[in-house]
């Protein structure tokens, strides 16, 4: 393991645990981009260039700029009175100790079993766009036609309420 | 290798994804908002992402592309999904006036 991993890792999970605890809204959301940019640089890390740059292109340049939309939309920028954990904070936090528990457990036992290539795969951005065209064209038509959907279905469900009042 | 499965580069990564999930699940779980909840799901959509691509990286064939493709359909739902939430969270915003998940516990508008 290198020493980038390591630190990679520690940048995304600070990042994710930042965007988790801290108590601004907008705090969050810087924290989660920087969760998200670590999520990238460890594509890049595991030579999957067009994954990572996908990732900084579709999470950095759009999710995260839809959460401060949402958050500015909704003044979520105020602090709420009563806290900003909920009532049952507790029993969420046992659940997801557990199933850390439970999949950390089954990687260590597991991972032994499975065979490991530690060649660097040779795939060009070439071949992606081959496949993409050729062996995945269904899913990626299906892919497209979702986020039309989507697209078209977020406006109507943010609009509705306007439309019912005039 | 040593005989602890921590020190392959792939054990690394699925751990990292799965405290990554861990925490993703604790946003969801354990927030009061409703933008921090979907910011819980996000990192653990993304979390899954990074398993897909270890897998990719260090298995036995990775010139197929089979996990990379996953990992680059499943940002592209991700992503529809986040329009989608934000969207919904806007709409009950508008409707309720709170963001807050404890308030929101009418099914009726």
């Amino acid at each position: 393991m290198s020493p980038m991993f390591y630190l990679l890792a520690a940048l995304t999970l600070a990042g994710g645990l930042a965007a988790v605890l801290l108590k601004h809204l907008v705090h969050c959301a810087l924290a989660t981009t920087v969760a998200f940019a670590g999520l990238a640089l460890l594509f890049l890390q595991l030579d999957a260039q067009f994954a990572g740059f996908a990732q900084i292109l579709v999470y950095i340049g759009a999710v995260a700029i839809l959460i401060v939309f949402a958050i500015l939309l909704t003044r979520g920028a105020d602090l709420p009175r009563d806290g900003v954990f909920s009532s049952t904070w507790f029993i969420g936090l046992v659940i997801a100790a557990a199933i850390f528990a439970v999949l950390a457990w089954a990687v260590i036992q597991g991972v032994r079993a499975v065979p490991q290539q530690m060649a660097v795969p040779a795939v060009t951005v070439h071949d992606i766009g081959d496949a993409l065209v050729g062996r995945y064209v269904l899913p990626l038509e299906i892919v497209a036609l979702l986020l039309t959907a989507a697209t078209i279905g977020a406006v109507i469900v943010a609009m509705l309420e306007k439309e019912r009042r005039q | 290798m040593t005989s602890v499965g921590m020190t392959t580069p792939l054990a690394g990564y699925l751990l990292v994804a799965a405290m990554l999930f861990a925490i993703g699940l604790a946003g969801a779980l354990v927030r009061r908002n409703a933008i921090l909840v979907l910011i819980g799901i996000e990192l653990m959509l993304n979390s899954a992402n990074l398993n897909l691509i270890a897998f990719w990286r260090y298995g036995p064939h990775p010139e197929a592309l089979t996990g990379m493709m996953f990992a680059i359909f499943s940002i592209a739902v991700a992503a529809a999904e986040a329009a989608v939430g934000l969207g919904l969270v806007i709409a009950i915003h508008r409707h309720t006036g709170t963001t807050e998940l404890d308030k929101i516990n009418r099914m009726k508008g």
